[in-house]
């Protein structure tokens, strides 16, 4: 039975029990017309149904969670001590064999000890889905039948709905921080792996990246050069310059273009600039990437040439243009939104002193809504240097210390997609080193964001 | 004013302060002057920014909807299509003893050479084909010997009968006629050798190539051996399942979150330290996300590699924070003389949020819910990691087999090698991809407009 | 004669009707005209005629939403600020019209400076709060001449002594009553000729405001003041002339004692005695 179906046949019990529910009400509240039920029959029909079916559903999940493990365990057991023994030709070997289980391999190339697991396999995921079958029903049948007889007039019917309601968005109020823990979690777990090739300080101020190419983990005793060096100090000066080359484009144009588009444009100037600047928000990076590479990458080249320069097409340069464009949008909604929140109060002391408009906007607005500006800048530079698509596509993925911004660079997202899209093996430190990247790139975006949110929010309530 | 002997308002008469006044005013008003036109610099530079992106884009793109194809009589010869009769199904017969005979007979339409009908019907248009046998498959792109195939499949009945067909022309082809490569290069440099070159433009003169709507595009799967081919099915459906659940699990469990959050959740250090978490991770790169998915749900969970299903768990975690900030500040702006007055006629608190606070909220965790779904429209740098770069030729039918998505697909085809072909057919799936986002950002807006409540 | 002259002389007639006490320095400020205001399509001031002599006190009361607040503003243009406002008729200060299209608003608020209801000082210092418009308007050269004008500014507006020693420290750590009186001494460091306070005392306790209305007081030997106000007592305390408004009309303008004492208009009479308002 396939989960789909097994999900329908769980809706419709639980519309039968619902049903059963609603009867049951309406007889126990015929045999005492003395007796208000406490809530309306309803809830005592959704209670009889939660317990024929949320019972019987937390079995599926964890059944579901914990048998392809569990068979797996009993499959390994029964394995030969030659394929065991080898992680890597034991996931090769485990694939094979669930392929025959389910008939999808072509059987003539199997040995026969890899049939006779395909057999076994097979039998006892058949044995695993009817147990699991067999025990839901028995516990939908318990749960329906406990939820029927409790039905009484004092039975708090609707209280307890909504405490399995409250639960249940309570759950889904914890999956958030699940998302941070399991990110944090397995990076820093990656990461340990990782440095345990490779030492930390190598790893953090080196200033050579060539991670070279490996298909399984290094080997003991290999040469010292077939590891590759791993300094990441590279990609951390790409990172950063092609950051600051956005910012560069991006905070004067969104700035100005949020001051006058708040303070004088006119209304109908600003209700059609506002949102055709913001649709730049909404292009996926990938396309500015391929803008970048295709359009300005050669145009930038051609400039350069023009003007006796030595650009390349893919350079920092491009890549941090089309990235101040991609942020242009962010700054100048952030940057609006907080020049709207300085006081009214403030610019009518200015101009009631005689100060002009841009006096005004220049010596009080923008002084008062530095802060917040400020904030609205490093969120903007957080996601600068999180940005992957269009640097992977435009900086040139060359993994050099220069400060040169005509020169191609790479950055930590680059290297972090090379190193786990390129066919090295899962264990090695050429995958691994991907996580550490994750990991330092996650510690300086969280810094950015935390000092930036703590500065926008003071902010904030300093207008407030 | 007059100017008659009025003694107050002659300006030479003007106190020394207003005399310092008057000569700063000329220098001020440049100033402001100044300002106002670098901020209209400013702006008018954002705009055409955004013109020129979409100039740039439609203008490459655009040309690509339309694919040159070839008109053809093909003659389903049975000298050359010789196989047996298309297997039915015996009353008496398994399905299982019944799929084992049809693909036995499907292995022999594989063994059958449909190039030779396309070239034996080449051959009635091109009069010099005779002496150059070898090019003249190039004319037509290989991918529509399986068209061929597949229409025998179906209906066996066809050998025997001519058929008029439309087949795609080869991708060089297409380069070549719609002059996307320099015509003036020698001929190494060309993709095209000059007898095909002198093919395709005196078919293309004489009416039988014509540049056709590329319905390729839009209903075939990726392909690498046959470029004029490749479309942008697969990586539709990919990210459709993909949308979808993002649909089904972000946006209830965001909504359900923010309600937590929003009503229910005490204030304490606790909620802010959620609260805090939820604003950071909605600023954590995307690409950390794809990292987690590549750790946790294959290397842990050993869920299949490059299938939907993943990436729709990973975006899932991604737009959750998104949902939920955006439907958290919804429900704030509900006022609370509403909730109010739900409770004091007795409704419980549960009845007073589902009942009253989340219809009112409705259009807002409409948009909310509509905006996340084209930001994880629109990602691809997860989905990289998590294995969705791989080529996959088929349309996935379901969220756990193969797939790509179609920002992904973008990023493969702008790295194809014939970049005469692939740049304006990347940037005609950028359309696609484009005019998908732009309608659901239109729908959010619209509304918005629509539901739009002062309280 | 004149026409310009005969109107002089008409408008002191009217000034001596209206009840100003006449004495030798009696002397024209601002002359309104059927000012009348619209936002949008509301019209807020219903044609207004007023007179302001020079080296007055002039207080306009009325109930909340009387447009006392709106025709104050109109006196230095503060309603361009508001999109949606328009403004008709004539308001001429010194004699020429401030809503003559070549007239510059900047020179003109520098002339007639504006105190708030809700002390406004900017988020810098003190010093930089005072020297702000001296700095704008380039008033002072040197740094010196700048100290000079920060200082005598405080002092006028009584708060050097209580600020000396901490002049770098943000104005808006002051506290409510030292705000306001920043504010009016952010004004008079401009040096203008009228002030305009708009309900400068509504968010202060009755300490502060008694300084800031006897700092009123010393300063009206200097400035021509025209305040609203929402307090009938602050009004006769304070100005010497006082003008009711109500439902965006001058129901009637007089000395301030004729005005409390023997108002000529039932409205004037019932709003003193607190029938409405």
């Amino acid at each position: 039975m396939s989960n789909l179906t097994l999900m329908i046949v769980l809706l419709a019990l639980l519309a039968i029990a619902y049903q059963l529910g609603l009867v049951r009400t309406r007889q126990v509240a015929g045999q005492n017309p003395a007796q208000r039920m406490h809530s309306r029959p309803h809830h005592y029909g959704v209670l009889v149904g939660l317990w024929a079916v949320l019972p019987a559903f937390f079995i599926f999940l964890l059944w579901s969670w914990g048998s392809p493990w569990a068979i797996d365990q009993l499959l390994i057991a029964q394995l030969p001590e030659s394929i065991t023994s080898d992680n890597q030709e034991l996931r090769v070997a485990l694939r094979r064999i669930g392929n025959l289980a389910s008939n999808f391999g072509v059987v003539s190339e199997a040995a026969d000890w890899e049939l006779q697991a395909a057999a076994f396999l097979a039998e006892t995921r058949q044995l695993s889905s009817g147990l699991m079958l067999a025990l839901m029903a028995a516990v939908s049948a318990a749960g329906l039948l406990y939820g029927y007889r409790r039905i009484s007039p004092l039975q708090r019917a609707r209280n307890q709905i909504e405490k399995v309601v409250k639960a249940a968005l309570v759950l889904c109020s914890t999956v958030a921080i699940l998302t941070t823990i399991g990110i944090v979690l397995s990076m820093v777990g990656e990461s340990l792996r990782f440095f345990s090739f490779v030492s930390p300080m190598d790893f953090f101020f080196g200033t050579t990246w060539n991670p070279r190419f490996s298909t399984s983990g290094v080997a003991e005793g290999s040469l010292t050069g077939s590891q590759g060096s791993f300094g990441m100090l590279p990609l951390l000066a790409g990172t950063f310059l092609i950051a600051a080359i956005a910012m560069v484009v991006a905070i004067p144009l969104g700035l100005l273009a949020a001051i006058y588009l708040s303070e004088y444009a006119s209304p109908k100037l600003r209700a059609t600039a506002k949102p055709i600047i913001e649709v730049l928000a909404g292009i996926p990076t990938i396309v500015y990437g391929f803008f970048a590479l295709v359009t300005v990458g050669p145009f930038l080249s051609d400039l350069g040439d023009f003007f006796g320069l030595d650009i390349r097409a893919t350079s920092a340069l491009t890549a941090g243009v089309v990235m101040g464009i991609m942020i242009i949008p962010f700054i100048s909604s952030l940057s609006d939104d907080i020049i709207t929140q300085v006081p009214k109060s403030l610019r009518d002391g200015s101009l009631g002193l005689g100060a002009t408009k841009s006096e005004t906007i220049r010596k009080v607005v923008l002084p008062a809504a530095l802060p917040g500006i400020v904030g609205a800048i490093l969120l903007a530079a957080s996601r600068a240097i999180g940005e992957t698509m269009i640097v992977v596509l435009a900086a040139g993925n060359s993994p050099s210390l220069t400060a040169n911004p005509f020169e191609a660079v790479s950055t930590m997202t680059v290297t972090i997609v090379n190193q786990l899209t390129g066919d090295n093996d899962f264990s090695s430190p050429q995958s691994l080193v991907a996580f550490a990247l994750g990991l330092t790139l996650f510690v300086i975006t969280l810094l950015l964001n935390v000092v930036a949110l703590v500065i926008v929010r003071k902010y904030r309530e300093q207008y407030e | 004013m007059s100017n008659q002997t009025d003694t107050t308002s002659q300006p030479m008469l003007k106190s020394a302060v207003q005399q310092k006044v008057q000569a700063s005013l000329s220098r001020r008003h440049r100033q402001e002057r100044l300002f106002k036109f670098t901020g209209l610099t400013a702006v008018m530079i954002s705009l055409a920014l955004v013109a020129m992106l979409f100039i740039n884009i439609f203008s490459k793109g655009l040309p690509a909807f339309w694919q040159t194809s070839i008109t053809l009589d093909i003659y389903f010869d049975p000298a050359i299509i010789q196989i047996s009769e298309k297997p039915v199904q015996r009353a008496d017969e398994s399905s299982n003893e019944f799929r084992e005979r049809f693909l036995a007979w499907q292995g022999e339409l594989g063994m059958i050479n449909f190039n030779r009908l396309i070239s034996d019907s080449l051959m009635q248009v091109l009069p010099d084909a005779d002496q150059h046998r070898r090019q003249i498959l190039r004319v037509v792109t290989s991918g529509e010997r399986f068209a061929l195939r597949d229409m025998v499949k179906d209906d066996p009945s066809i050998i025997g009968q001519t058929k008029r067909l439309n087949l795609l022309t080869d991708a060089n082809i297409d380069v070549w006629l719609k002059g996307n490569i320099d015509r003036s290069l020698p001929d190494h440099q060309q993709q095209l050798s000059p007898v095909v070159q002198k093919w395709a433009d005196d078919l293309y003169a004489s009416g039988i190539i014509k540049n056709r709507f590329s319905f390729a595009l839009f209903m075939n799967p990726d392909s690498r051996s046959s470029l004029a081919s490749a479309g942008l099915a697969g990586a539709f459906m990919g990210s459709l399942f993909m949308m979808l659940i993002v649909m089904f699990l972000a946006v209830p469990m965001g909504v359900a979150a923010a309600i937590y959050l929003e009503e229910f959740a005490p204030k304490n250090k606790i909620t802010d330290l959620v609260e805090v978490n939820i604003n950071n991770l909605a600023a954590v790169p995307s690409i950390v996300f794809g990292l987690l998915g590549a750790a946790v749900f294959i290397g842990w969970f050993n869920l299949p590699i490059s299938a939907p299903m993943v990436g729709g768990l990973v975006l899932s975690l991604m737009t959750l924070p998104t949902v939920i900030i955006a439907t958290r500040s919804t429900l704030k702006a509900i006022p609370p003389s509403i909730r109010q007055a739900a409770l004091g006629l007795g409704a419980s608190k549960m009845q007073t949020i589902f009942h009253h606070v989340l219809p009112l909220a409705f259009p807002g965790i409409l948009t909310a819910s509509i905006l996340g779904v084209a930001q994880a429209l629109g990602e691809a740098a997860p989905l990289l990691l998590i294995g969705m770069k791989s080529f996959v030729a088929t349309v996935p039918t379901s969220p756990f087999e193969q797939s790509t998505a179609l920002p992904v697909q973008i990023f493969l085809w702008q790295g194809n090698e014939l970049r005469n072909f692939f740049e304006a057919r990347t940037s005609a799936a950028i359309i696609v991809l484009l005019t998908m986002m732009i309608s659901l950002n239109g729908i959010a807006i619209w509304l918005r407009k629509k539901f739009e409540q002062r309280w | 004669m004149t026409r310009d002259h005969q109107d002089r002389i008409q408008q002191v007639q009217s000034i001596t009707e209206t009840g100003h006490s006449m004495n030798q320095q009696t002397e024209l400020k601002m002359k309104a005209r059927d000012v009348k205001v619209y936002y949008g399509n509301d019209q807020a001031i219903k044609g207004i005629d007023m007179d302001v002599v020079k080296n007055e006190v002039l207080a306009f009361i009325g109930p909340s939403g009387c447009g006392k607040s709106t025709f104050l503003r109109c006196l230095n243009r503060m309603n361009d600020t508001i999109d949606i406002c328009r403004v008709t008729g004539t308001i001429e200060l010194d004699g020429q019209n401030m809503y003559d299209p070549s007239l510059d608003v900047v020179q003109l608020r520098a002339q007639v400076g504006m105190v708030f209801q809700k002390p406004n000082p900017f988020p810098k210092s003190i010093y930089d709060n005072i020297a702000y418009g001296p700095k704008l308007h380039g008033l002072a050269s040197k740094k010196s001449d700048l100290d000079d004008i920060v200082e005598s500014s405080l002092q006028k507006a009584g708060l050097w002594n209580e600020v000396k020693d901490r002049l770098d420290q943000p104005g808006t750590g002051l506290s409510g009553g030292q705000q306001q009186r920043l504010c009016i001494a952010r004004t008079i460091a401009v040096s203008p000729e009228v002030i305009l306070m708009d309900e400068p005392c509504s968010a202060l306790d009755p300490i502060a405001t008694s300084i800031i209305e006897e700092l009123i007081d010393e300063l009206k030997a200097n400035f021509t003041i025209v305040m609203v106000t929402h307090n009938m007592q602050q009004a006769a305390r304070v100005s010497d002339r006082t003008a009711f408004f109500h439902l965006g009309e001058l129901v009637e303008v007089g000395a301030t004692n004729e005005v409390f004492t023997n108002p000529k208009h039932k409205r004037t009479e019932d709003y003193i005695t607190g029938r409405y308002g």
